[in-house]
């Protein structure tokens, strides 16, 4: 391996210089028509940022609005209509749903992180079909346009907006919401779900072809093995998603009864077809983070990942897996004993995988040689907040347990320990850790770490006291509550607060480094960074790789 | 590699074979083996403890009865029972056989379990950060591969679920094996309200719509949780719930009876409770179904048999029904004097004492179902 490396300094070094003289694009055809992977990894970043400051904030409103019982924050946005603010509520968890799955945690880990390192780790100079990866970007910028434009336009009669949560379950989704709102949020599903496929398509397409010479699919980066198990994820989901809600659409506006009972329909085919994707879903979302946690891990360890193999097919297990399990999402519709019992059995199993990586992950620290930089701080943090949130799903994953833990607080804890605190943490690791890969410039430690302390004081105290809530019997999407919740409540939106203090952090880090930061020498990490976008400088010639790289004399894998 | 190949193989075929393994089990084999120690437990824990409770209850019910010259009036909740208590971390405190059994499941297994991993993992986070740091280490290991300890956790996991599968499948097995019905009550979601309905008792119907902020004050009951018409079943019988929405899904939940039951257009669902104790219970709508989703509570009256048969004949009466039901034609001769009393003025009288007061907010006419 040290060969290769070396080796591949030099190439990089000519790629580097031959860069000067290759003539980048102008402003305009660099950024709005770019063919680049790593100027579209940058444009996916930037806008997962975006929407995750809207979807962050209508999150922040709801936490104020339920700091206290009684309805006192939302009605300013409605003149002091307190039917619209109640509407309103449902029109914020939608937005908020939509937003951190579409597009935050999706563009930023798959778009983002994806697009960016996946050629680099494998060796190639860029995706496979660099236009579609234009055509993936622009569409889910325009999915997103769509969706904000649903909140302003009519919903249910008198409201503006979509207030039937990121599942749109019909009838609410139809006869509920007769307006054009909920038409919108669906065109935002289509066009995020087709940029999805295309995304997939390319992924695994460059994927299976662009290694370069000696990568053997068992010597591949875990990250790429995660973008790879994700990309199968995606195409095989959402053209299932895409499926149910057109149903939903031709229900809404050509007359036709997939999901109305009234015309020999049913509305629970859609949640059956709607969870066939979501399910595989939560996993598109923490897959990248598994992969990203383990190189930050073996790069702050100075050792290689533990079992390679092991977390390479307890990702292909754990997507398998994934799509057989659905119905866990449905337990209290009225499905039959039979059919309980197997779900509860089958999403029990996936835990053993799950425990498979947790496990791996510590034995890859064991033994090595332990640096805390911010990237290791948020991966560890990663670990043992998915543990909280993974011990959680196996409560849930009982049939006969879930008829009392059914949408309630539990439940929202649970999938804020696995996604807010887990694929978010992942989402901070590898911005930390390829930050100076990717722009030049070294991040400031110190703000880093303190952006990490208080990010994760700040959504522990937001998202722990709502076990005890959903224990207590709290339901799910409600704006207002008992005074018997208050307190639980109160604590968590104090969470909020503190955690609206590690981002402000975060923005400062980033703005001040920036500009100001250190120029960033190829691997900052040193031995432990083995992967080849360390071979490269900082950042990476716009054209990397024009000599492909010879990894045949490697030895083990990345 | 092949070593790895070999675990990764491995742990597929535990996984399948546990999937295979847990259907059939749940049939056969798991209710035997498990159902001494979950039939012990709430004997044990929970029958002190409701004890003293149902007394108080019973005391209460029996003032309201006393002073109610109509034969009906509501029974005053406690605080704490079948409704949320403030600062509470745990699930509430559970009536039905289901919900104890449940309960056993929750916080005898499921949660020591939970517990004892979180720790594990945070313990060897912790231990290795402090003996692995920088500083204690002078050359890292290069070890990437153990055969025994990767078997090892694979194979001790998939048997702790093992272990957990065997009383959630007796569980689930009980949900769905209820004692003969003796009450039925069909239960509809409206957008925001619920319909109850007694097939048995001649069709008595009838709207439950949650009180105002200043009503629920005034009449000193929980707000978000009190309703003008609560649902009113016997103690000590089993009540099956037929469960259907109008419009869009709704979810008939009562947390301390461990029930919660979509209710979905053109769908009967079907769901039990048995409660022993007198009292009133509280629940709210579980599924998003509108802009007052959050303003829809659900509340349950439980009375003892004879109180609710009484209740049952002042509602037909009031409702113009014909003495119907089971029991019920035979109690008429057994109505006690106050309460044919109150029966008779109930039916004549303009604003009946079954209800407490007309809520604003009433609906105008009953949708059709």
């Amino acid at each position: 391996m040290a060969t290769t490396a070396d080796s591949h300094s030099l190439h990089a070094h000519d790629d580097h210089a031959h860069a000067d003289h290759d003539h980048k694009p102008g402003f305009f055809a660099r950024w709005f028509l770019s063919t680049n992977h790593k100027d579209i990894g940058t444009l996916y970043l930037i806008f997962a940022i975006f929407a995750g400051i809207i979807g962050g904030a209508l999150s922040g409103f709801m936490r104020w609005e339920l700091a206290n019982p009684g309805m006192q924050i939302l009605p300013w946005f409605t003149g002091g209509n307190i039917d619209a603010a109640y509407h309103l509520w449902n029109v914020f968890i939608t937005g908020h749903g939509m937003i951190m799955v579409f597009f935050m945690v999706m563009p930023a880990l798959i778009g983002g992180f994806g697009n960016w390192f996946v050629p680099l780790m494998i060796g190639a100079p860029d995706m496979a079909f660099p236009r579609l990866n234009n055509v993936s970007y622009w569409l889910t910028t325009t999915a997103f346009v769509l969706l904000c434009v649903s909140m302003f336009v009519p919903g249910p009669a008198g409201f503006d907006g979509a207030g039937t949560g990121w599942t749109v379950y019909p009838p609410l989704s139809t006869s509920g919401h007769p307006g054009p709102a909920v038409d919108l949020a669906i065109f935002a599903l289509h066009l995020a779900g087709a940029s999805s496929i295309l995304g997939a398509i390319n992924f695994i397409t460059t994927i299976f072809n662009m290694r370069a010479p000696g990568m053997t699919l068992h010597k591949m980066p875990l990250f790429v093995w995660s973008v790879l198990v994700t990309a199968f994820l995606l195409l095989l989901s959402l053209p299932v998603l895409a499926g149910a809600i057109t149903m939903l659409l031709t229900d809404r506006n050509f007359g036709t009864t997939f999901f109305d009972p009234a015309g020999g329909g049913d509305p629970i085919l859609y949640q059956h077809l709607f969870w066939f994707f979501g399910h595989p879903e939560v996993y598109i979302m923490i897959l990248p983070a598994f992969g990203i946690v383990s190189h930050v891990l073996a790069t702050f360890s100075r050792k290689p990942v533990f079992g390679y193999l092991g977390m390479a097919y307890a990702m292909v297990a754990i997507g398998f897996v994934g799509f057989v399990v659905w119905a866990h999402h449905m337990f209290t519709v009225g499905l039959s004993v039979n059919t309980k019992m197997y779900f509860t059995a089958a999403t029990m199993i996936i835990a053993v995988p799950t425990g498979i990586k947790i496990f791996s992950w510590i034995a890859t620290m064991w033994g090595g040689k332990l640096t805390f930089q911010t990237p290791m701080l948020w991966a560890l943090g990663f670990i043992f907040m998915f543990t909280v949130g993974g011990v959680t799903g196996v409560v849930l994953s009982n049939g006969g347990v879930d008829t009392y833990m059914h949408d309630t607080y539990y439940v929202v804890a649970h999938f804020h320990y696995v996604l807010s605190l887990g694929a978010v943490f992942g989402l901070f690791a590898g911005f930390y850790y390829w930050f100076g890969k990717m722009w030049g410039r070294d991040y400031n430690e110190f703000l880093g770490k303190l952006h990490f302390w208080i990010f994760f004081i700040g959504v522990n105290v937001l998202f722990f006291p709502m076990h005890f809530l959903g224990q207590d019997g709290m339901p799910r999407r409600i704006p207002d509550y008992p005074e018997a919740y208050h307190y639980w409540n109160h604590i968590a939106s104090i969470g909020y607060a503190i955690m609206l203090v590690g981002m402000v952090v975060f923005f400062i880090n980033v703005f001040w480094s920036l500009f100001a930061g250190r120029k960033t020498a190829d691997n900052p990490w040193g031995e432990g960074a083995t992967t080849l976008e360390w071979t490269l400088s900082s950042p990476p010639p716009f054209h990397q790789f024009e000599t492909i790289p010879d990894l045949r004399n490697m030895k083990g894998h990345h | 590699m092949t070593k790895g190949w070999a675990a990764g193989l491995k742990g597929l075929a535990i996984a399948a074979t546990l999937a295979f393994a847990g259907t059939s089990m749940a049939q056969e084999a798991a209710p035997a083996a498990v159902a001494p120690a979950v039939a012990a437990a709430p004997a044990a824990v929970v029958a002190p403890v409701v004890a003293p409770v149902v007394a108080d209850a019973a005391a209460t019910h029996a003032a309201a009865q006393s002073d109610a010259l109509a034969g009906y009036s509501r029974m005053a909740p406690t605080p704490g029972i079948g409704q949320p208590v403030p600062r509470g971390i745990a699930i509430q405190e559970q009536f039905t056989p289901i919900g104890q059994e449940a309960q056993v499941l929750l916080e005898n297994i499921l949660n020591p379990i939970i517990g004892v991993i979180s720790v594990f993992v945070l313990g060897l986070l912790l231990w290795v950060v402090f003996r692995y740091r920088s500083a204690a280490v002078e050359t890292p290991s290069t070890t990437t591969h153990n055969f025994t300890i990767e078997v090892i956790w694979t194979l001790v996991p998939a048997l702790i679920l093992l272990f957990i599968a065997f009383p959630s499948f007796k569980l689930l097995a009980n949900q769905y094996s209820p004692p003969k019905a003796d009450v039925t009550v069909k239960v509809t979601g409206y957008q925001w309200y619920w319909g109850y309905e007694y097939p048995d008792y001649g069709g008595i119907s009838f709207d439950s719509v949650p009180l105002s902020k200043e009503e629920a004050e005034k009449a000193g009951e929980p707000y978000l949780l009190e309703v003008d018409n609560r649902l009113v079943v016997p103690a000590g019988k089993t009540v099956k719930v037929l469960v259907t929405a109008a419009d869009v899904l709704h979810s008939f939940a009562i947390p301390s009876f461990w029930v919660k039951m979509d209710a979905v257009p053109g769908r009967i669902n079907e769901t039990w409770f048995k409660v022993d104790r007198p009292g009133v219970y509280y629940g709210q709508c579980s599924e998003l179904c509108g802009t007052k989703h959050g303003f829809m509570p659900i509340a349950i009256e439980v009375l003892s048999e004879e109180d609710f048969k009484r209740w049952v004949r002042l509602k037909q009466q009031q409702d113009g029904i014909e003495p119907t039901g089971p029991g019920i034609a035979a109690e008429q001769v057994a109505l006690t004097p106050a309460a044919v009393a109150g029966a008779v003025r109930a039916a004549v009288a303009p604003a009946p004492a079954i209800t407490t007061e007309a809520p604003a907010a009433a609906p105008a006419a009953e949708p059709a179902a």
